[in-house]
């Protein structure tokens, strides 16, 4: 729909900003732009294959909201962040790529991620496909 | 809206940002060209995301109501 690129790296692993940053992506998608997630990190680790369905870290600045926020989602049936990527990544075109440095340091292989995990590439790749377009760190 | 024919509805409120938009997207995909949809909305940011987004893929917003304290936008698939 159209050549607009949206380029999020996702360095952190706790739901709060796993939410924002998924929310971005699907928005960014679903108004027609080419959106690519570059895991590294905590974020990457929140990508380890079912890791999502248990995950309920939270930001330690806001320590506090992490019960009743966690509590607000479920009771308000808002989507799990992984379901709002899967809607993105089929109602628009957006790509998760994993860090290569991050796979490496903590001995991941593709198998041990998510399915929606794509491809492992460098921040050099990252770089050039966030080239001319907007570039977010979550 | 009385005299437009709505040819499917989808009642999305209690969804929040950015269900109803995703759910719009859809209905859209899986319609017909010249088919006129109904979407309700009870989310905050969906009543400008949903226009945003019928003027960024270039259907029609043909209107929105109030509908029993939200609001049901009508669209009509142009492509």
């Amino acid at each position: 729909m159209s050549e607009e690129k949206m380029s999020i790296v996702l360095f952190s692993g706790t739901v709060d900003k796993l939410m924002a940053a998924s929310i971005i992506a699907v928005g960014a998608s679903a108004m027609g732009k080419k959106v690519t997630v570059f895991l590294t990190f905590y974020g990457l680790m929140a990508f380890r294959k079912g890791d999502w369905q248990t995950n309920t870290r939270f930001s330690k600045d806001f320590e506090e909201m992490a019960e009743p926020a966690m509590a607000a989602m479920k009771e308000k049936n808002v989507p799990n962040w992984m379901n709002m990527l899967n809607d993105a990544a089929e109602v628009g075109d957006l790509t998760i790529k994993a860090c290569g440095m991050t796979m490496d340091l903590f001995g991941l292989e593709m198998e041990h991620l998510e399915p929606i995990v794509e491809e492992v590439t460098g921040v050099g790749t990252f770089v050039q496909d966030a080239e001319g377009g907007q570039t977010m760190f979550i | 809206m009385e005299n437009v024919e709505i040819t499917k509805e989808s009642d999305a409120r209690g969804s929040f940002c950015p269900g109803p938009l995703m759910e719009l997207i859809r209905m859209v995909r899986d319609a017909e060209v010249g088919d006129v949809l109904a979407v309700i909305s009870s989310d905050a940011g969906s009543q400008k995301d949903l226009p945003a987004w019928v003027a960024k893929a270039k259907h029609e917003l043909l209107g929105q109501e109030d509908f029993e304290g939200a609001v049901r936008f009508i669209i009509k698939k142009s492509h």
